[in-house]
This record gives C-alpha cells, structure tokens and sequence, in this order.
C-alpha cells in the first residue's frame, strides 16, 4: 500500500485553499444579513487570489500525488492558474450584477469556487476517477447556477437543459471509462497509454474503439462541438449573463484539458486508435466551426449570438487538438487564454449593458449605444474585434498559432476551411460594432456609469487581450516548453 | 459463473434503452430516469469487469458513481422543482421559451 | 449452451400455467356479486380519502432529497470501516475532515430553515 504523506496535499494546495473557501463563504451565508451578501463575494475574491498564489507555488513541487492520481506538471499549473483567473474576472463582474436583479445570495460565490475547485481537479488529475468527480463537481455546480434566477423561466429552461443534456453527457463518458477499465484493468492514464502501448495484440481493436468513441461523445458535450452543441445556445441565452461568462470558458477549459490529456496524451499513441482519434476531431472540428458560424449569422440576440460564437471557438480549438504534438497543444493551451480573457470580458459588459432583468439583450438594443456610452462601446468593440481575431488582439495570435500547428501537422484542407469560417464570422461580429456605431439610438441607455469591481475585471481582460495581441511569443514559447511527459 | 458476456450485453440493453428513452421520452422526470438507468448500466459495467479482472478499482469506480448520482438527483430534482413552479407543466415539449 | 436454463423455462411454464389455472378457476367457479363494497378500492382497511395524485407539500421533497443526500454519503464509512486499521491515524484524521465538511452541510441547512416543516 503507497503512503499518503504531506507532499501529496501540497501538491493539491489550490483545490484545498478554493474548497475551504467555498465552505467557508458556505458557513458565513446563514449568518450575514441580506444586502451585505456583497463581502462574501470579496471574501471569495481573496480565496481565488491565494489560490492563485498557491499554484504558482505547486509549480515549484512537480510530481505526481496520491498514488498517481493527480499529476502536478506544467500543463496543469497553466491551466488551474487560467481557471481562477476565469473565476475571478467573473466574480468581479457578478456582484454588481447581483444586487441589482436582487439575487445576491452566498451560495452563487461558492459555487464559482466549487465549480473552479472541480474544474482544477479535473485539469490536474491522471486518473480517470479524480477526473470524473472533477468533473461532476464542477457540472453539478453550474447547473445550480444556470437557474440562478429562480423566479424567471427562461433560467430555470436553461437550468433543466443544461442538468439534462449534462448528464446524458456524463453518462457516455463513464460507459467510456468503464469500457477502458475492462481492456486495462486500470482506470490511470499513464498505465493505460502504456499498456495499450506495449501489448497492443491483448485489446480488442473494435472495443478500443468503442471506447474512444463513448468518452469523445462525452467530453464533446461538455465542449459543445457539433453535433453535440445542441443545448449550447439556450443555456447561454437563459442563464445570468454572467453565469454564462463563467460556463462559456472554465468548464470548457477544462473539458478540453481532459480531451487533450486523454486523446493526444494517452489514447493517441495508441497505434490502433490513432486514425479514429484523428478523423473524430477532423470531422468534429469541421462540423463545429461551420454550424457555430453560420448559425451565429442569423442571430438577433447578443448573447445567443455570443453563445453560437462560442461553438465556432471551440471549433478552432479543435483544429488544434487535431494538429497534436507538443505545438499542436501549445496552441490549444494559448488560444483557451485568450478566448477566456475575451469572452469573459464580453459577457460581463453585456450583462451590465442589458440593464436590470437583462432586458436588453437584442443587438438593436445596442443600437446608438457609442453616442450615450462611448467607453463602454468602445471596450465591447475591442472584445468583438479580438474575437473575430483582428491583429494586435490576443485572438489574432490565438487564431494564427492554432492554424500554424495545423500547417505544419499537413492539415491544409482543415486549416483552409477554418480560415473561411474566421472570414465569415467578422461579419456577425462587426455587426454588432456597427449597430453600436452608425445606428441612431432608439432606446435610451440608462445605466448607471460601470461598477468599480466590473471595471476593474474589464480593464485586466482587456489589458490581457492587447498584452498578449502584442507580445504573444513569451507565454506561447513558455507553453511549448511544458515539460509534460505523456507528450 | 455468468460468463462476462452475458452481464455486459445486459448492461449494454439497459444503456441503450435509457439512451433511446433520453430521445423519446417526453416528461422531465422520465427523461432524468432514463439517465438513471444508463448510469446503473455503467456500474453493471464496472462491476463485472471488475469481477473478471484481478482489480477492485470497478467496484471503488462505482461507489463514487452511486454517490455522485445522488447528489446529481437532488439537485436536478430540485431544478425541476423550480421549472414546475413557474410553467406548471413537465413536458419537455413546453421548455421553449428560447426557440429561435 | 442453453441447457442449464432449461429448469427455468420449466418453472416459468409451472408458473404461468398455475396462475392461469387460479384465476380461470375463480373466474369460473366464483360468484361475482357487484355491490358498492366489492367495487371500492379497497375492501377492507382504511376508506379512501381524496383523489391519489393530490399534491404534496414541497417540504417532502425538500426533505427527501436532503435524506438521500445524507444517507448516500455514508456510504463511504462502510470501506472505509474495513480497512480502518491499516489507515492507521491518517484513514482517522480524513474521515473526521469528511464527516466534518458533512457536518458543515447540515449546519448550512439547519440555517437556511430547510428542515422547519412549519415553514
């Protein structure tokens, strides 16, 4: 039997600091009275922040923990680190929010900290167990949080088909693991990967197969590729806005850390799985951009239209997912940055701009808005031109690093049709910059001017988006250098 | 002894039909059953591999299943919960109030 | 392959045919007096009240899912029972934290006034 020592919860510190906080917010909610809700957000604020601390200093302690079950590797430091930014940029943005639609209870910042603490499991975690009770920590957690509003229907709509569609999801990925476990007879991924490596003759080809299927099945669900995104857009819709800053990029991160860790790092030097791995994520990723980017045109609705967005995004991922390699995942690791920073910041500004109840999330409601709100216009055009990948913003680099690991991984048809699409999605996304610039202002803009803490969020999310537009090559040469061993 | 087959083409009906009852099934709680059952299809799964192989990891697998389904039920209970009281119908037909 | 299923289908038939030849009997031998008493749902026991798809106060579910909830995370204590004393202090220390975060959790619930049933 392997011995639990003090390394071991060392190297789980950021998960340890983030669930002691959400228990904490958790004790201190019965006892704080209502409309002072706000310093428990702050108290979760300083939770993330030494969370943060935390894992940069795990980075200094690489190694594998609890019998293997979690691995403390550069690729996961990056990516819990990506995660508590995500988490703090949207509780920064929530609790103005929250006391104006007057639903600022505790429970929606642990939440965020639960859901961040299962999203850092599941990034961290080798073994497919801790990555499954990551996984539901963090699904459970949102689906709470997509009926935040209790009282309106279109939350509790996007609630329900979220907790369906989620499960359903969870379900195909553990038929997965259960399908592996029964070829193996481990549930570990390096095991598995050297398993399957060194006796290949002992797995059943057809059952390997079925396998990598179930769990890619699952996992795009979770993603939302097509043709797997049909929740996507009604649970983006009717959640909070901010909410959905949140679900569109942590647990997504997350899911996509899983995908690259089991189908590049463990499944994908399998020799029998690697054609179907690789025309699963040629197909997908294909279908996924065009149906993300083409529905998206004909939207009316900003944050429908941001949530078909989204899809498209997770298209261009996996394109560089399909590339593979040490480069192909650095890209991956570098644009998952970038589209949290943009999209994060743009769903917390609309969800400031439609005003109380979210009334006004119609793109002809933000019309004329550049006359009444120069400022704010002007930080939702940076976020929509870094989206649509403009040069000098993160999503210009985000976009070229991924088609460049596709170039040289010999994918030209792929990486021709995901610069048709990128093409095709200016359009939707200058529509919006448009409506906000020439219109005549219809409806009078009366928000108030933007809260302290929302500012504060929108100015790192943007000086995120021109630092690395600017100067990509330090974090994404850092990225290529991730001693990771199962690359 | 029930040779593996047997137990994991079982397991593989029942997973099946809690997918295709996902599909056809038109009441929200029917629908969450169905996800109930493709779960305990899954630990039938692991059970049985976990019998077969020299490995106790299957059955640990499905305490952990067992326990996270029950936390998914009370919550996705508790979302039901909350769609009944504002639209007072559980058909999945009516959950539309977002369709383009 | 099929053979030891064979007393199976024997008793499925011994089954089916017992059964058919019970109610045939009664249905053909019995008398069949239609009164109110025969027709109710129950003929004896407690009368009925009410129709049997009321709805019931939210508080059942409430507290039933908090049950389940609870009753589900003991699970864990039986394994870890078995294998108590090889975990030395260390097994103890952990399920103390667990039973502890558990605790926190009905504290949590306790507050929130879930379980006042006159609420």
């Amino acid at each position: 039997m392997t011995s639990v020592g003090s390394a071991d919860f060392i190297r789980i510190l950021p998960e340890l600091v983030l669930s002691g906080f959400a228990l904490l917010v958790m004790m201190l909610e019965p006892v704080t009275p209502a409309g002072k809700k706000t310093v428990l957000g702050w108290v979760s604020v300083v939770g993330v922040i030494l969370a943060g601390l935390a894992a940069a200093a795990i980075a200094f302690f690489p190694g594998s923990a609890f019998s293997a079950s979690i691995s403390n590797d550069g690729y996961s430091v990056y990516l819990i680190e990506l995660l508590l930014l995500i988490a703090l940029l949207t509780l920064l943005g929530s609790m103005a929010y929250l006391e104006r639609d007057a639903i600022d209870h505790g429970e929606y910042y642990a939440l965020i900290l639960m859901a961040t603490a299962g999203g850092a499991f599941m990034v961290a975690s080798t073994e497919l167990i801790m990555v499954f009770i990551g996984l539901e920590i963090s699904s459970i957690s949102t689906y709470i949080l997509a009926g935040y509003k209790r009282g309106e229907l279109q939350s509790n709509e996007s609630s329900v088909k979220y907790f369906l569609l989620g499960s359903f999801a969870t379900a195909f990925f553990l038929y997965g693991i259960a399908f592996v476990y029964g070829l193996t007879g481990t549930t570990n991924l390096d095991v598995i990967r050297e398993t399957l490596v060194n006796s290949p003759s002992s797995a059943n080809p057809q059952l390997l197969w079925l396998a990598v299927i179930l769990m890619f099945v699952g996992l795009a669900f979770k993603v939302s590729t097509a043709p797997f995104q049909i929740w996507t857009p009604d649970v983006y819709q009717g959640a909070p806005a901010p909410v959905t800053a949140y679900l569109s990029t942590a647990p997504k991160a997350a899911a996509f850390a899983v995908l690259v860790r089991l189908l590049i790092g463990s499944f994908g030097h399998v020799a029998s799985a690697g054609p179907l791995i690789f025309w699963l994520l040629w197909i997908s990723a294909v279908l996924t951009m065009c149906l993300g980017n083409l529905a998206a045109l004909w939207q009316s609705n900003v944050k429908r239209l941001l949530a078909y967005s989204s899809i498209a995004h997770a298209g261009y991922i996996l394109v560089g997912v399909t590339a593979g390699g040490a480069e192909g995942t650095s890209s991956v690791l570098f644009y998952l940055g970038g589209y949290a920073l943009m999209n994060v910041g743009a769903f917390i500004l609309v969800a400031h701009l439609a005003g109380a109840d979210e009334r006004r999330t119609d793109v002809e409601d933000f019309t004329g808005l550049a006359a009444d709100r120069p400022g704010m216009a002007a930080c939702l055009t940076v976020f929509m031109l870094s989206l649509a990948g403009f040069p000098s913003t993160v999503g210009f680099f985000a976009k070229f690093y991924v088609f460049r690991a596709a170039m040289h991984a010999h994918l030209t048809g792929l990486t021709v049709i995901a610069l048709l699409n990128s093409v095709v999605s200016v359009y939707y996304y200058l529509r919006l910059v448009v409506a906000m610039y020439m219109g005549e202002g219809k409806t009078q803009v009366n928000e108030a001017s933007i809260p302290r803490a929302l500012g504060f969020a929108i100015a790192v999310s943007l000086i995120g988006i021109f630092f690395l537009g600017l100067f990509p090559s330090g974090l994404l040469s850092d990225l290529t250098s991730l001693h990771v061993p199962w690359l | 002894m029930i040779p593996l087959s047997h137990i994991l083409l079982l397991s593989v009906i029942l997973f099946t039909l809690g997918a295709a009852g996902f599909i056809i099934r038109r009441n929200v709680i029917t629908v969450f059953m169905c996800i109930e059952l493709m779960l305990n299809a899954v630990n039938l799964a692991f059970i049985a591999f976990s019998r077969r192989l020299p490995s106790l990891d299957g059955q640990l697998f499905v305490f952990f299943v067992i326990v996270v389904a029950a936390a998914e039920a009370a919550v996705g209970l508790a979302i039901i919960v909350a769609l009944y009281r504002n639209r007072n119908s559980l058909a999945i037909d009516d959950v539309d109030s977002m369709k383009m | 392959m099929l053979q030891p299923y064979i007393p199976i289908l024997i008793q499925f038939v011994i089954v089916a045919a017992l059964g058919g030849i019970i109610i045939g009997a009664s249905a053909f031998v019995g008398r069949k007096p239609r009164t109110r008493e025969k027709l109710s749902p129950y003929e004896c026991g407690s009368l009925p009240v009410g129709d049997s798809r009321g709805r019931f106060s939210i508080s059942f579910y409430l507290v039933g899912m908090l049950f389940i909830l609870f009753d589900v995370e003991a699970v864990f204590l039986y394994p870890w029972a078995v294998v108590y004393k090889e975990l030395k202090w260390l097994g103890f220390i952990e399920m103390f934290v667990y039973i502890l975060i558990l605790l926190a959790g009905f504290l949590y619930v306790w507050k929130k006034g879930a379980l006042d049933w006159t609420r």
